[in-house]
């Protein structure tokens, strides 16, 4: 699913460069769920937004879907992630003035849905994350994981490749947290190939697969002892 | 840029971010708002000074004679040159392409009374296009026509003043009047607005004047206006040329000022025309100061709402949103305030200009009215320039990598 190699990244600080990415090779197969482990200023943020077609990449090949990345303009960028990728982030970024429906129905807006069809689908992935019943309320009207809930249905909305989770459980407390890694396992189990970006051990742990990032290099890929959860 | 969904979007944002919405709307309709009434008191004020000139026809010429203060030709000074029907008659002839409308006339003073009701008017006789030099205005009746003259009828156009003291409220138009002992039936009730010895006027065709009272073919003044699409130094010319005419039909002395002397309203539109100039400045400055502080209110308050949702911009574009999806629901959103409230401004302004009225008259501030298309034009540069304003950090918005809008809180 996602093929990296000899990957390169480096931003202009005044007049250096910073070599952020030094060299990184990375194979994910379909259906992995991976967690990708590093301190502040190892370079999983980078790694992240190159991952999610964010940012682009100096040297090296990033291959997602089968489809070689490269000449990434913002146009195609856009389109590509709203097919491939699902995004869950830290801070939910969800739509302070839209309610969770509606925030759920965002990326279909943006593949040109029809609305009413938007929000039948979006309906059914709030109901995936158990929360049908809050559909018409506003963001500030959730809890942490409810609203990381709705993040993860609107990142699900348009079934994309890969779910791209950067620190999905960084704001919210240890109760809600593992609530919502299952969530997450849920859906690894449904088939789909998640990334999660972390520093906690044990979010890490959760995974099946843990790479650990310093410096710009990688500096261990090993498989964990996660015994698959059979439904 | 017709999606409906777009625009299902664009009103969302409008509806749900009603503080934003209505600021940057309040600019709008505030600048407009002002533009009118400022561009309409101002109209009111030039209207007042266009009433304090227009009384005469302003391109009137009047010619009038005395006595010569030189010698000429065997004429001794203080000879009375006196104008008659055949001079008026030769300057028509003559200055045919050059003249509007032309009157000769006969000034007179009679008791008049109708019934027990007497009282002293000035008398003025005079040709039927004097109604278009004096532009009085028929309120019953009509004017002095051709035919009255060509049959020296015994017929007069009284002034409004007039009509009221001799008949009250009854109608005047039909009635017989005594003047000095003779009958002149009434045909014609006029008024002016600004001019109250005007309403005190009686009109009698000249020959009929002529004949009765005074026995001779004698003109005591002529009275003309110049063709109107001649400018102004054409006007003055004209007046000189016919100053040279008649000293030389009547031997006056070419330097004589005081035989015969022409009064010429070109002179002084001159003076009026400037002042209006220099309104119709004062009115583009006041206008566009306006819009100025209009385009650059409506600018901080783009360049505001594009900073303040940089990071909605941001999760849009994570989420797919295309960097020209992000520039027209930026853009689309101004225009659709900017119409709005500049709809709302238009309303409002057109609203107090209206209720003003000649309320203010007194200030010298009548009818007071701002033509719709200049508004229209208004609120359209306000929205040009809303959408200048916008369009540059909506770009720089949706160039920016969506991770750094979304790290900005």
């Amino acid at each position: 699913m996602i093929a990296l190699q000899k990957l390169h990244k480096s931003y202009p600080i005044g007049k250096g460069f910073l070599h952020v990415l030094k060299g990184l090779d990375l194979h994910v197969q379909e259906g992995e769920f991976i967690s990708i482990m590093g301190s502040s200023g190892s370079g999983k943020s980078t790694l992240l937004n190159i991952l999610g077609l964010l940012d682009t990449h100096d040297e090296g090949t990033y291959e997602l879907n089968k489809q070689k990345i490269e000449n990434l303009d913002e146009k195609k960028g856009a389109k590509w992630r709203n097919e491939l990728i699902g995004f869950v982030f830290q801070s939910f970024n969800l739509i302070a003035y839209k309610t969770a429906l509606e925030n759920v129905a965002m990326p279909l807006f943006y593949r040109g849905t029809p609305k009413k069809e938007r929000l039948r689908i979006a309906l059914q992935y709030l109901d995936k994350v158990g929360l049908k019943d809050w559909a018409q309320h506003l963001p500030n009207e959730l809890s942490g994981g409810q609203k990381q809930r709705v993040a993860i249905a609107r990142a699900l909305v348009t079934q994309p490749k890969i779910v791209l989770a950067d620190e999905p459980t960084g704001a919210l407390d240890s109760n809600t947290s593992s609530a919502i890694m299952t969530l997450l396992k849920e859906i690894h189990n449904d088939g789909m190939t998640v990334v999660v970006i972390t520093h906690e051990e044990d979010i890490a742990a959760q995974t099946e697969r843990i790479v650990r990032l310093k410096d710009g290099v990688i500096t261990s890929d090993e498989k964990t002892a996660q015994p698959k959860i059979t439904t | 840029m017709f999606d409906r969904d777009l625009w299902r979007e664009i009103f969302q944002s409008i509806q749900k971010n009603k503080l934003r919405s209505i600021l940057s709307g309040f600019t709008i309709s505030f600048a407009i708002l002002i533009f009118t009434l400022l561009f309409g008191i101002a109209n009111g004020l030039q209207n007042t000074f266009e009433s304090f000139f227009v009384k005469d026809a302003s391109n009137a010429i009047f010619i009038r004679t005395g006595k010569t203060s030189k010698p000429y030709k065997g004429n001794q000074t203080g000879k009375r040159i006196q104008l008659a029907n055949e001079d008026f008659d030769f300057l028509k002839i003559k200055n045919e392409a050059k003249i509007e409308h032309a009157s000769g006339r006969i000034f007179k003073n009679f008791n008049v009374a109708y019934k027990s009701n007497r009282n002293n008017y000035n008398i003025r006789a005079v040709h039927p296009a004097h109604q278009f030099i004096e532009k009085s205005l028929m309120t019953r009746g009509r004017y002095i026509n051709l035919a009255d003259l060509q049959n020296t009828r015994k017929v007069a156009v009284i002034g409004k003043m007039v009509s009221d003291d001799l008949f009250q409220n009854k109608p005047a138009v039909g009635k017989y009047i005594q003047m000095q002992g003779i009958a002149f039936q009434i045909v014609g009730v006029f008024e002016e607005a600004s001019d109250d010895n005007e309403n005190r006027m009686i009109y009698i065709p000249i020959n009929t004047a002529q004949s009765i009272y005074e026995k001779n073919d004698e003109i005591n003044e002529i009275n003309l206006t110049y063709n109107p699409s001649m400018n102004y130094e054409e006007a003055l010319d004209f007046g000189y040329l016919l100053k040279k005419q008649l000293q030389q039909r009547l031997t006056v002395a070419p330097t004589d000022q005081r035989a015969i002397r022409i009064q010429n309203n070109a002179e002084g539109k001159k003076g009026i025309d400037q002042m209006m100039f220099v309104i119709g400045i004062l009115i583009l400055f006041i206008g566009f100061g306006t819009l100025i502080a209009g385009i650059v209110g409506i600018s901080n308050i783009m360049i505001y709402i594009v900073k303040e949702r940089t990071k909605e911009l941001g999760i849009r574009k994570v989420l797919g949103a295309s960097p020209r999806a992000i520039v027209s629901l930026i853009l689309l959103e101004a225009i659709s305030i900017t119409s709005l409230a500049g709809y709302l401004g238009i309303f409002i302004g057109m609203g107090a200009l209206n209720f003003i009225d000649d309320k203010l008259e007194a200030y010298f501030i009548k009818d007071p009215h701002v033509d719709t298309p200049l508004l229209i034009a208004a609120v359209i540069v306000l929205i040009v320039a809303g959408c200048i304003a916008g369009y540059m950090p909506a770009k720089r918005a949706s160039k920016i990598k969506p991770i750094v809008a979304l790290r900005a809180e």
